[in-house]
């Protein structure tokens, strides 16, 4: 007991979260645990994307607790504290910085926002640099450093975004969606990414429909519905589970 | 086999992609010549050749140089850190103005004669504040503070409550619109509409001499040079690559752990502190500081210079600010009524024909012909 109550990153209790009078989350309770890969499915508007603004400090919860590691209350504070924490996100739509180098987006992400003066200088640490190359290498864009992310194709964006996150080497590491548009070999690549990103120390999150995709890496899978669990354990037994059935999978 | 990449190299030399490469570092030896040439070109060269300069011109090419000046910090915010404003030429005016209060304390020294509008008010002196400012090396360190003091609280109020985009390009016109008004009043002790006028001596050299005109325009080449290097520096610095980051995402850099307030801040002061420098170089060489200097007009014309000449390229905005001024000072003295539909029409075609302005129009070319 006391042993899963430490491993335990991001505690969702009793939160609810409403836009002009619609309920977006009612109630929701769930805990993301580090070593874990773990899938949140469920229909369009579930509650999904707005559970990851939540944590992410991007949505303000109306009530209701989240915290990191059970120390640190995320709902008071802004999406930068919330990123220097180490948790990190990768959007639904591809967000890489077009107009920039692939290895200036990395460069970016490795600074997480601190040293201004090195920065101004264009100083790097040599371990950054070292930790760039090796993701680049890991994302399979190696021979693209130098290319603008702006040419890199939909599944290369996808990547690098994934580098960007891999990088930082975050606790906490929230995935919107990253195989959706993808072709099949782009897809079979993203699962072998993500497979590398599970380590003790971090927990890994992860929102997709598709559902052959989440039995791949999915450790645990929990199902949103309205705002609400649904159900939570194994692609078998959540496919097996009536409720979700009826909800999501039979349709 | 060996002739097919020495083609390639060759076709690399097309003039865009000569312009584009070479005149990005080129343009500072250009200014530097152009600095050195304008009192050659007056007291050397004899009147009757064509390379003569008048004081006239002289005076032009400093005033055009102070525009430049004044382009390329607006291109430092709104190229690199996507802030359109509307109001630079408030820094410009806050320069203009407390240099006209350093020359009128100096004139004042000069001659014992206080200028009109302050015997008018009735105080019998000059403001007791204004005694600060009787040596020119410290009214440009106070500028510069100032500015950057009045800069970052704005920038700091808008940029944490995430005010972006038309929202703060129509806060910053606004302001400059209000700050005009008031300086229109003559209770506020700036001169009211007439301004302040009447400077007799800068720094004990005299103002209307010719020396000191041609060295307050050789000042201007310079401070442009040593500007554009130091805005340079930044934007091509990872700094600069963190700026772009913000001006196309700002939401994501924030998820990156970037305080994304605080890099625009950053941008923002400098550019407010270089408009003021332009301000400060620009009243002594016209003699006369008036509202006019923060009128909404002047600073919607410098987000024009930007956009024909290429904004986020730096040296778009240069060109397009002598460019166009170079122009107007032309055609205005020929076809006055003409001017403002040249303007609008020459902005129109550019904006509409070449989206990233005549520089980066060149530049997009240049890299083509290198790919």
């Amino acid at each position: 007991m006391t042993a899963s109550a430490s491993n335990t990153a991001i505690y969702v209790s009793g939160l609810n979260v409403r836009f002009a009078g619609f309920a977006a989350i009612t109630n929701l309770s769930m805990e993301l645990r580090y070593g874990e890969i773990r899938a949140i499915i469920g229909p369009n508007g579930a509650g999904k994307t707005t559970l990851m603004d939540v944590i992410t400090g991007k949505t303000r919860p109306a009530s209701g607790e989240v915290f990191l590691d059970r120390v640190t209350n995320l709902a008071t504070l802004d999406e930068t504290s919330i990123a220097r924490l180490g948790i990190g996100r990768k959007f639904q739509k591809p967000s890489v910085f077009e107009a920039l180098l692939v290895r200036e987006n990395l460069e970016l992400a490795i600074r997480n926002g601190h040293g201004y003066a090195d920065m101004l200088r264009s100083r790097l640490k040599t371990e950054y640099d070292q930790r760039i190359d090796e993701v680049l290498e890991t994302i399979g864009l190696s021979s693209e450093g130098r290319r603008l992310a702006g040419t890199l194709s939909h599944g290369q964006k996808q990547w690098l975004e994934i580098g960007m996150l891999l990088v930082a080497d975050p606790h906490v590491i929230l995935l919107d969606e990253p195989v959706a548009g993808m072709t099949d070999h782009e897809t079979a690549r993203t699962v072998e990414l993500i497979a590398r990103l599970k380590s003790p120390a971090r927990a890994v999150v992860v929102i997709e429909h598709d559902m052959d995709f989440v039995g791949e890496i999915a450790d645990l899978v929990s199902v949103l519905h309205e705002g609400q669990l649904l159900g939570e354990g194994s692609m078998e037994k959540v496919r097996s589970d009536p409720r979700v059935i009826q909800v999501y999978l039979g349709r | 086999m060996t002739t097919l990449p020495e083609t390639a190299a060759r076709r690399n030399w097309t003039l865009s992609a000569f312009l584009s490469k070479w005149m990005e570092i080129g343009i500072v030896p250009v200014l530097i010549l152009v600095a050195a040439y304008l009192p050659f070109a007056y007291f050397a060269i004899p009147e009757a050749s064509a390379l003569h300069m008048s004081l006239f011109g002289i005076n032009l090419i400093g005033q055009i140089m102070c525009f430049a000046l004044l382009a390329l910090a607006l291109d430092l915010v709104w190229g690199y850190a996507g802030i359109l404003s509307l109001g630079h030429g408030i820094f410009f005016g806050i320069g203009g103005y407390l240099m006209a209060i350093y020359l009128l304390n100096s004139a004042y020294a000069e001659t014992n004669v206080l200028p009109d509008f302050i015997q008018y008010m009735g105080t019998g002196g000059f403001p007791t504040v204004w005694k600060i400012f009787s040596r020119l090396d410290v009214t440009v360190l106070i500028t510069i503070v100032f500015t950057a003091l009045v800069a970052g609280v704005f920038g700091f109020v808008t940029f944490r409550s995430r005010i972006n985009g038309v929202y703060l390009s129509i806060i910053t016109q606004a302001l400059t619109y209000a700050l005009m008004l008031l300086l229109f009043i003559n209770d506020v002790g700036l001169g009211g509409n007439n301004g302040m006028t009447g400077f007799t001596n800068i720094a004990g050299l005299r103002i209307a001499g010719v020396s000191t005109q041609i060295g307050l325009a050789v000042c201007s080449c310079v401070v442009l040079v040593v500007a554009y290097v130091g805005v340079r520096y930044l934007a091509h610095s990872s700094l600069g690559r963190a700026l772009i980051a913000v001006r196309d995402d700002e939401a994501r850099m924030r998820f990156l752990g970037y305080r994304t307030h605080t890099l625009k801040l950053i941008a923002w002061c400098l550019s407010a502190v270089i408009a003021a420098l332009a301000g400060m170089l620009y009243v002594p060489q016209v003699g006369i500081v008036n509202p006019t200097i923060v009128s909404p007009q002047l600073s919607v014309e410098i987000a024009v210079w930007v956009a024909i000449g290429g904004r986020g390229t730096l040296i778009g905005a240069i060109a397009g600010a002598i460019l166009v001024n170079g122009l107007k000072f032309w055609l205005s003295s020929q076809l006055p009524e003409v001017w403002p539909f040249i303007l609008a029409g020459v902005t129109l075609v550019i904006v509409v024909a070449f989206g990233n302005g005549v520089w980066g129009t060149l530049k997009a070319a240049g890299e083509e012909a290198n790919r």
